[in-house]
This record gives C-alpha cells, sequence and structure tokens, in this order.
C-alpha cells in the first residue's frame, strides 16, 4: 500500500472543521429542547387516561420511530416547499430532528413518569393544587431525575443524527470533512479525524450528563 | 351547641359492580376527634378519600360547612364540579397518608410552603415563617431543610402532617398514618395528633391504633361492609360492644 499518512491538509482546514462541529452542535441542542418540550407533553398524553389525548400521541411516536430520519430530512427541504412550506436548510433540518427527538424523548419520559408513585399526585391535590400545578411542580422535576441515566444514550444518538444534514448540505462536521476530502484528497487522515472528533464530543455529551445528575440527585 | 362542620348523607361508592360504600350517614361537629375503625375492606379509608375527591363517588351528598362537595345536584341531575372548584374545596380539608406521601425533591420547609405559595398565593417569606412555625410544632425545628429522603420514617409523617395542617384547613383527615411506621415511631406521630385535638381541631382518623382511638377520639364509628355498622362514645364501645360484629373485631384486634 503506497499511502503515507499526511495530516497537513487537515490540520490547515482545521478550524473549518471545528466551525462544522460546532453547527452540530448548535443544531443538536436547539433540536433536543425544542424536542423534549414536545416529548414531554406527548408523554404526558401517552399516560392520560383520555383517547383522545393517547390515540393522536401514541400515533405521532409510532409514525416518526418508524420512519429513517434522513427520508424525513429529504421530505422537509425536498417537499415541504412544493406544499407551499418553504425553510432554509437549517431550519428545515431543525425542524425535522425537533420532531423526531420530540418521539424518542416521549418515550423516555413516559418511562419516567410512570415511576412516580401516585400518592404524590395525591397529596398535591389534597392539599388544592390543580393537574397542571402538580405536573410542572412535582411530577415533571422528579421525572427529569428518573430519566437522567437512560437519557445520554438518546441525546447521543440524537446528537450523531445531525451528520444527516450533510444529506441537505448544511455545512455542519460531517459536511465540512467531505468538503476537505474533496479538496485535499486526504481520504484517511479527514475521516479519521472527524470520527475522532465525533467520538470526543459524545464522551463529553455523557460526562456533561453525569454531573448534571449528579447535581441533581437527591440527598439522603 | 356545636356546629356540624361536615355532613355526609347516604354515601354510595361503587367500583364496577362491587359497592363498598352503601349508604353512610355521618355528621361531624366542629372540633370532634372522630375515629373510624373497621377490618380492610370495609370502605372506611374509601370514605375519607371520598371527603376530599380523591374518590369519585355515585350517590348521597358530602357537604362541609353547608358547600357541596365536589358535585352539583338538582333534582335527580348530578354534575361533578370544575377541576379547580373541586382544588379549592380540597384545599378546605387536609390529608395525611399511610405512605406520607412527601415530595421528595423538596426540602421540609418546601413541602410545606408549596402550597401555601400556590394555592393560597402566599409570599415566599411569609410562607416560609408559616411553614417554620409548624415544623416547630411538629418537633423538627431542627430538620426545616432536610430532604425526605434524610428523615426517618415518623419525623416524614410529622412533616407531612405539618404540610396539611398549615394550609388552616377546617377537617383534617388521617388515612392510616402510622400504619407503615416501625413500632418504636409510632409514638411520636400520635403525640402530634394529640396535640391538634387538644387544640381543638376537628379530625377523622382512620386507624388500627385501637388504644389510641380509645384515649384521643371523642367519638368511634366502626365500619362493617360498606355502612356504619356501629358508633358511640370509646368508652362504651371498646368496654360494652352492642353488636356482635363489633365485638368480634375488637377480639381479633390489637386493643387489650
Amino acid at each position: 500500500m503506497g499511502y503515507t499518512l499526511n495530516f497537513g491538509a487537515v490540520w490547515r482546514n482545521f478550524d473549518f472543521l471545528l466551525h462544522g462541529l460546532m453547527l452540530s452542535l448548535g443544531l443538536a441542542v436547539t433540536s433536543i429542547l425544542i424536542g423534549a418540550a414536545i416529548g414531554l407533553v406527548l408523554a404526558f398524553a401517552l399516560i392520560s387516561k383520555n383517547r383522545f389525548a393517547v390515540v393522536p400521541a401514541r400515533l405521532y411516536v409510532t409514525v416518526l420511530r418508524n420512519l429513517p430520519i434522513l427520508v424525513l430530512v429529504l421530505f422537509a427541504y425536498f417537499a415541504l416547499p412544493q406544499m407551499g412550506f418553504r425553510l432554509d436548510k437549517i431550519k428545515s433540518f431543525v425542524l425535522v430532528l425537533s420532531v423526531y427527538s420530540g418521539a424518542y424523548l416521549a418515550e423516555v419520559f413516559r418511562a419516567g413518569l410512570l415511576s412516580i408513585p401516585k400518592g404524590l399526585t395525591e397529596a398535591g391535590l389534597a392539599i388544592g393544587l390543580t393537574s397542571m400545578q402538580i405536573r410542572t411542580s412535582i411530577i415533571a422535576p422528579l421525572m427529569v431525575r428518573n430519566v437522567l441515566p437512560s437519557l445520554s444514550s438518546t441525546v447521543i444518538s440524537l446528537f450523531k443524527d445531525t451528520s444527516l444534514a450533510a444529506a441537505i448540505a448544511v455545512p455542519e462536521l460531517t459536511f465540512a470533512a467531505r468538503k476537505i476530502n474533496v479538496e485535499s484528497f486526504r481520504v484517511i487522515e479527514t475521516w479519521m479525524i472527524t470520527s475522532a472528533l465525533y467520538v470526543a464530543t459524545c464522551f463529553l455529551i455523557a460526562a456533561l450528563l453525569r454531573f448534571v445528575e449528579r447535581r441533581l440527585a437527591l440527598p439522603r | 351547641m356545636a356546629k356540624t362542620i361536615l355532613d355526609i348523607r347516604g354515601l354510595r361508592k361503587t367500583y364496577g359492580q362491587h359497592e363498598v360504600l352503601k349508604g353512610v350517614d355521618c355528621a361531624v361537629q366542629e372540633g370532634e376527634v372522630i375515629a373510624i375503625i373497621g377490618s380492610s375492606g370495609s370502605g372506611k379509608t374509601t370514605m375519607l378519600r371520598c371527603i376530599n375527591m380523591l374518590e369519585e363517588f355515585q350517590g348521597g351528598t358530602i357537604s362541609l360547612d353547608g358547600e357541596e362537595i365536589g358535585y352539583h345536584v338538582e333534582g335527580t341531575a348530578r354534575r361533578r364540579k370544575s377541576e379547580k372548584e373541586i382544588a379549592r374545596q380540597r384545599a378546605l380539608t387536609g390529608m395525611a397518608f399511610q405512605q406520607f406521601n412527601l415530595f421528595p425533591h423538596m426540602t421540609a420547609a418546601e413541602n410545606v410552603m408549596l402550597g401555601l405559595i400556590k394555592v393560597k398565593k402566599m409570599a415566599k417569606f411569609e410562607a416560609r415563617a408559616i411553614a417554620e412555625t409548624w415544623l416547630d410544632r411538629v418537633g423538627l425545628a431542627s430538620r426545616v431543610d432536610h430532604y425526605p429522603g434524610q428523615l426517618s420514617g415518623g419525623q416524614q409523617q410529622r412533616v407531612a402532617i405539618a404540610r396539611a395542617i398549615a394550609m388552616a384547613p377546617r377537617l383534617m383527615l388521617f388515612d392510616e398514618v402510622t400504619s407503615a411506621l416501625d413500632p418504636e415511631l409510632v409514638g411520636e406521630v400520635l403525640q402530634v395528633i394529640k396535640g391538634l385535638a387538644a387544640d381543638g381541631m376537628t379530625m377523622l382518623l382512620v386507624t388500627h391504633e385501637m388504644r389510641f382511638a380509645y384515649e384521643v377520639s371523642s367519638r368511634v364509628i366502626f365500619m362493617n361492609q360498606g355502612v356504619i355498622c356501629e358508633e358511640g362514645n370509646p368508652k362504651e364501645m371498646f368496654v360494652r360492644p352492642k353488636t356482635e360484629r363489633l365485638a368480634e373485631f375488637l377480639k381479633t384486634s390489637s386493643f387489650n
């Protein structure tokens, strides 16, 4: 094999990669935050006793979890404008990843809600709180603590899904790498460094979530 | 003449085909301390839970200070009151539970303050002052900023009682509040309840502590199979039960 590693071209364009990584993180954070709001509403709907809440929520979750995200990305970017709904690349991708993470986070949150004792809701009712006050002051904060340990795999997986934005030329990390690859022909070096950046970022995300988990842990 | 606080008439409650309460009538005067006893499945806890609408009920009326709880009844038409209205009515009664049900992510003080802030719309400092007063009353002045996980069962139950009492309810409901406690922690909780009785708080206690019922209550209600089977003065009832059922029950219970 006559290939000698030469990282020069990649280092010269490292800034470009880092900008890509920053955009990847930006896409992930924005989408996951919106997705968390969607997921929270869906999770409460999923555990509700009202069929008119359960059925649409279940439908949403099932449909989205059975669609490849790349199909959704292409659908939003190419098909939605045809239906009169025009968004730029970045907004279009954030829309898709938000809607998609909503479905995954809904399932995670639902599991977290189920493990909260019913007695706490009753205690809230007994002092005169409304159902909504109970959800915001008691149930949601406890649910977050319940799900944090299992949240990191979902969050990391959603972060990695940002690489699919390359398919519609959003200049995030994967797209940036491809550009460097094409211009420098340093195939191995480019994808090695890019992979390392993804792995390192995922480690940081996991560490950050473990830190939050420890901070929120209840003293005993 | 004492004023009637709670008036229960013809209370019926069914779970599907099964009738748990088969027409319960009971009037409670201000300042009364009523012990409700009976074997499990007799409907005593269910009755307590109907009073603050933790259970729906299908027939009869419950009125608190003359105000009908839970449902608008006009002739034969019966409609559940709005969620907001029911929340307001629930705040008129306080309840302590077998499992304490403290909010685990809040300190003792925050547990007490939540209702004062969210329901009574008090300022935080005001709520804090009330919380401290009541936690002091139940002997937990030094545990104000502890989380439930850092407290013993008896201490948790006392916080739960403080949380209910701080809302200044017209009536306190105690649902087997010592049943989940280790025997050595029962006394401290019963002591708190005795103190409230001495203050003149109107209370309904579902309990298995016959000795305590005997000592603290002004009236005992014995429930059996969804109806009140016998009621009266504890000194009379425990010594000379009128019904076969009560005699039987007292024989198998811990009172002696």
